[in-house]
């Protein structure tokens, strides 16, 4: 039995999963270009994490469950609903971006309809929200859970620390995932926490933790959907610690060379879980070469007409500057 | 009608909003069986139970951050900092997400939360337990800020910062908890947010001030008038963010002669905007200097009884300033 099947997922799920990761890492690609070309501002990478926030998201009741994804989540958002042309309107900060009319600087996702909660620059501080959505699902009665990302180094905060602490007092529904992409900007994992894992820190809140490869799709999937069962049978919450590599600089405005070496990076990039998958795909006959073309060059044009129509759409007008700020 | 204390009038507000919306909720440190450190939940655990009554761990970022989390949700979260003095903690939460949330979503997502704080000094409650920190959250569009002067005020608006859909920050004078007593009436009455108040009609000098100090002026104006018969209009200001610009104005403008009085530390206060509303506004109908009592710019009060003397704003400090600017 395949690997996939083992723990639930069908053919069709493992090829969508694969479509949507794949689909983060060319948009994000194309993100790059468009700003080094001088037309979008800003962006901040997802590159090297598209396989485990595809396949934590996939672990969720999509549409049912809550989310409070951290600036990197592009995997998580795609998979979620929000669609590359969402995306391509926040990149250009135009007024149609669902995720804040152009408000906020892209990677700063949110939507009702998606119930994936407004997030802020501030990291962490999405920790205690999650947590009291958490709240919210168990004085209501209902059956959904939320689900909190953040990186290694966010883990230092205070909000982490209270959220995590808040939520296994009060048994609450709630899955904190750690993307661990072994830098904050500069700062590599050993300079920010000196515990083996970021999951160890599970233990001093009563909660589970658990550590898993986040280039492996399966354990990524197989964690979170363990850690959701527990939360939907009142056992609390779970912190899941997803292992990778940033592959890219911080954000558009860095330069990771230098902190560390190009040579470090290739190995990483060796270890890409995007290229694991497409292998895992197709030794397991999921995708064949001709398909794998015909992949690529869909998700091209989906990102050309996204840009097209991104590029051409309306700035917000700036009478709107002051709606918003009450109801 | 019934006459409450001014925290008997809190907990009252708070249990008939619970009463009336089962998506109301109170979390915070010892507001369950406890009822409160200062008791202004005392009864609601016992009659709402735990889950709406909720005891936190001790960590104000999270009950803030928890309940703006449970806010995004639909549920209408009352969250009780201990003391004013330790929202410190948990103004991430409240100046980058609950104040921002509406508008860097595109009003797509709000924050109906209160929270709730004891603040202002006179109890010999030293640094830490005596603080005003409300101008620290004065210039953040997306909260409103709500200071109540008596038990009437503090039970209708703090009613209406439950039902507000933006988030309110509503600081109750600890002192006046137990030493303000008056009829409250048993029929609904919800304050509107963001309008002051004419306390006191007059002619001669305009005192405006919030929360304690508004007491405090209204008996030093009843003295002057008593022993001088000196006219006072006395403006309270309710809301201190966004102020009652209109109100503002015209109480300055009809005598001329204005007083501003805060509890808190004098520079870059609420009356510091007050005084520039007055100043751009009203410059030509002045016929005195705009006057400030305030606090001493020193950290915070001491405990001391004779430095804490020296730093409150009180009942004396106020009508000898109120003589002075009538006299000019």
């Amino acid at each position: 039995m395949t690997k996939h099947k083992e723990i639930g997922l069908s053919d069709q799920a493992v090829v969508d999963m694969y479509r949507i990761a794949l689909t983060a890492r060319r948009l994000d690609e194309r993100m790059w270009l468009l700003n080094r070309a001088g037309k979008i501002p800003f962006l901040v990478s997802c590159q090297g994490q598209e396989v485990q926030q595809v396949a934590a998201a996939f672990a969720l009741e999509r549409g049912k469950d809550y989310t409070a994804p951290y600036y990197r989540d592009v995997g998580v958002v795609l998979a979620l609903g929000m669609s590359v042309q969402d995306l391509m309107l926040q990149a250009y900060a135009k007024a149609e971006d669902p995720n804040s009319g152009g408000r906020q600087m892209p990677g700063h996702f949110g939507s009702k309809k998606l119930k994936m909660l407004s997030g802020s620059s501030p990291v962490t501080t999405q920790v205690p929200h999650a947590v009291g959505i958490g709240l919210a699902c168990k004085m209501r009665g209902e059956d959904a859970i939320s689900f909190v990302t953040l990186g290694e180094g966010s883990t230092n905060q205070g909000d982490f620390h209270e959220g995590a602490n808040f939520a296994a007092v009060h048994k609450l529904p709630v899955i904190i995932m750690v993307e661990n992409n072994q830098y904050a900007i500069s700062i590599s994992l050993k300079q920010q926490v000196a515990c083996e894992k970021i999951s160890d820190r599970a233990v001093g809140y009563g909660m589970v933790g658990e550590t898993v490869d986040g280039n492996d799709p399966f354990a990524v999937y197989q964690a979170i959907k363990t850690a959701s069962q527990r939360a939907r049978n009142g056992e609390g919450p779970s912190l899941v610690e997803a292992i990778s590599y940033r592959l890219t600089p911080h954000s558009s405005d860095d330069d990771d060379l230098t902190y560390r070496t190009a040579e470090e990076v290739r190995e990483a990039k060796a270890k890409d879980g995007l290229l694991s998958f497409k292998k895992y795909l197709k030794e397991n006959n999921l995708l064949s070469d001709k398909k794998e073309e015909e992949l690529e060059a869909a998700i091209k044009k989906e990102i050309d007409l996204a840009n097209e129509y991104a590029e051409a759409a309306p700035s917000p007008d700036p009478d709107t500057l002051y709606q918003g700020v009450y109801q | 009608m019934p006459v409450l204390s001014y925290i008997e009038a809190i907990t009252a507000a708070m249990d008939e909003e619970m009463e009336r919306d089962d998506r109301v909720f109170i979390l915070g440190e010892d507001v369950g069986k406890r009822g409160g450190v200062f008791r202004a939940t005392d009864g609601l655990y016992n009659k709402y139970g735990a889950e709406r009554v909720i005891d936190t761990p001790l960590a104000e970022s999270a009950i803030a951050g928890v309940g703006i989390g449970a806010a995004m949700y639909g549920l209408i979260p009352i969250a009780e900092m201990q003391f004013a003095d330790f929202i410190l903690p948990a103004v991430n939460q409240i100046i980058s997400e609950a104040a921002k949330l509406r508008y860097r979503s595109n009003n797509d997502w709000s924050c109906p939360i209160t929270i709730r704080a004891p603040y202002g000094g006179g109890i010999h409650g030293a640094l830490y337990h005596s603080q005003s920190v409300e101008a620290i959250f004065a210039n953040q569009p997306g909260l409103k800020i709500v200071m109540p002067s008596s038990p009437r005020e503090a039970k209708g608006l703090l009613k209406a910062a439950i039902r507000d859909p933006d988030p309110v920050l509503f600081f109750e004078h600890k002192r006046a908890y137990r030493l303000l007593k008056e009829e409250v009436p048993i029929e609904e009455e919800v304050i509107e947010i963001g309008k002051a108040n004419q306390v006191r009609a007059g002619d001669d000098i305009t005192v405006i001030t919030y929360g304690l100090c508004v007491h405090f002026a209204k008996e030093a104006a009843q003295q002057l008038n008593d022993e001088h018969g000196i006219e006072v209009e006395l403006l309270d200001l309710r809301t201190v963010y966004p102020l009652d610009q209109q109100a503002i104005v015209h109480a300055a403008k009809k005598t001329g002669k204005v007083l501003l009085i805060t509890e808190d530390n004098k520079e870059g206060s609420i009356i510091s905007e007050v005084s520039a509303i007055i100043g751009e506004q009203c410059l030509f109908d002045l016929d005195a200097p705009i006057k400030r009592l305030a606090g001493p710019d020193v950290p915070a009060m001491p405990y001391a009884s004779s430095l804490e003397k020296a730093f409150i704003v009180n009942q004396d400090k106020i009508k000898q300033a109120m003589l002075e600017l009538a006299q000019f």
